[in-house]
């Protein structure tokens, strides 16, 4: 294992301060790491404009790799390529849906909002409906299953 | 002000942009609490966390491309807390009061119209930070218009009091939008490099949006003549200085406060 490996793999290991069941390698936050001579460079990217959670993560990054006996570390965060729901890992959608959160589709081209077929992660029923746009986090909205009534959070597409 | 005093044109738009951003989110921020249902305060406050977000970016470029005194950069936090009434370069539409909700729900769909169009547009810009922070919240925007846009046709094409207060709050919030697309020199001058988005190309895809709107909620385009100005250059209406009273009091009273 190269060192920029060993870097990686502890990274690897840092979890999203509001959805702790992705890593944030999951999420497509995390997008690069680069490593030369014991200085290592991570690059993150917000999930939107407004995340707070960005400034957690950071400290988590730094205290992970600190932690792992990388003393000089920097952040950095970069606005393009913008953040899309597409570069969430298969295995973080299938973790998102198994904590009760219905996993973004794929866009379409374009800002468009196309959003059918959400399953509800509770019952499996594709019968839902949007209850509201925005949920608990800006990346979320809240739906209801019309098969088995139960509110649900539903990371929507961007 | 001599030209070698005067900030790169670049720095004045993205502290225009910026700045429109950052006054309604503050207004947005009011709702907190306060919305007619749970889900609009949560609605209301995360639609002003994006924008914050956006302010955030465009005042960061604007304080390391414009400088302060001595050619020292300013941070995000200067130009939010410690720039005066006439230093804001914000749209005079942002600042005012929201009103009732149906007030607020107008100037969201006047404005998430127009910042969905210039967004869109600023993404192909020739400046790389502008066109980044545009990809990324044109993303953003589309979500804000389509919830303005729902609540307009729920509003306006509700009962008799939803829809007096939806045409109420759009009359009083119409005269505003023709600032969005006004053109000066500094404008004139950017579009020309590539830089910014032209205004006279916005307005027409702008009310090609709105108008199925406004058929659908059965509400009428108001029609007047006023269009108040001046924003642009540091001319605000009263209530500006009440919302950066609020805002910026506690950065005033403790300077260098975190927290």
């Amino acid at each position: 294992m190269t060192a920029s490996a060993t870097a990686r793999a502890v990274l690897d290991a840092v979890v999203d301060p509001e959805i702790p069941v992705l890593t944030i390698a999951d999420l497509g936050v995390l997008r690069d790491v680069q490593e030369i001579d014991g200085h290592v460079e991570v690059t993150i990217t917000p999930t939107y404009s407004g995340c707070p959670a960005m400034d957690a993560i950071r400290a988590d990054i730094v205290a992970a790799l600190r932690g792992a006996g990388y003393g000089d570390v920097a952040v950095r965060t970069v606005l393009s390529p913008a953040w899309t729901t597409d570069w969430m890992t298969d295995d973080g959608r299938r973790k998102l849906a198994e904590s009760g959160i219905a996993p973004p589709g794929q866009r379409g081209p374009g800002p468009v909002l196309l959003e059918l077929g959400i399953r509800c992660p509770l019952c499996g029923s594709t019968d839902t409906r949007l209850s509201s746009r925005f949920g608990s986090t800006a990346c979320k909205a809240l739906r209801v299953c019309n098969a088995c009534r139960e509110p649900f959070d539903h990371f929507k597409s961007i | 002000m001599t030209p070698a005093d005067a900030p790169p044109p670049v720095a004045t738009y993205a502290l225009r942009l910026g700045d429109d951003a950052l006054v309604l989110a503050q207004r947005l921020s009011e709702w907190a609490a306060k919305a007619p249902e749970l889900e609009e305060d949560v609605a209301l406050t995360n639609i002003g966390l994006d924008l914050l977000g956006q302010a955030r970016s465009l005042l960061a470029y604007a304080g390391e491309t414009v400088g302060g005194p001595g050619g020292q950069a300013r941070t995000e936090d200067d130009l939010a807390f410690l720039r005066g009434e006439r230093e804001f370069l914000n749209c005079q539409l942002v600042e005012q009061p929201g009103g009732d909700f149906a007030t607020t729900i107008a100037r969201q769909l006047l404005f998430s119209a127009y910042q969905y169009e210039l967004y869109l547009a600023l993404q192909d810009s020739r400046n790389d930070t502008l066109a980044a922070v545009a990809a990324k919240a044109v993303k953003e925007v589309s979500y804000h218009r389509d919830h303005a846009t729902q609540w307009t046709l729920r509003l306006g094409d509700g009962t008799e009091e939803s829809h007096r207060r939806m045409q109420d709050g759009l009359d009083a919030l119409w005269p505003y939008t023709a600032e969005l697309f006004e053109v000066d020199d500094l404008l004139r001058a950017l579009v020309g490099d590539g830089v910014a988005a032209d205004p006279e190309r916005l307005r027409p895809a702008w009310a090609s949006y709105l108008e199925p709107v406004l058929v659908e909620a059965t509400l009428d385009v108001p029609e007047t003549s006023r269009a108040p100005s001046g924003g642009r250059r540091g001319v605000h209406t009263e209530t500006l200085g009440y919302l950066l009273a609020e805002m910026q009091y506690l950065h005033r009273c403790h300077p260098g406060a975190t927290w």
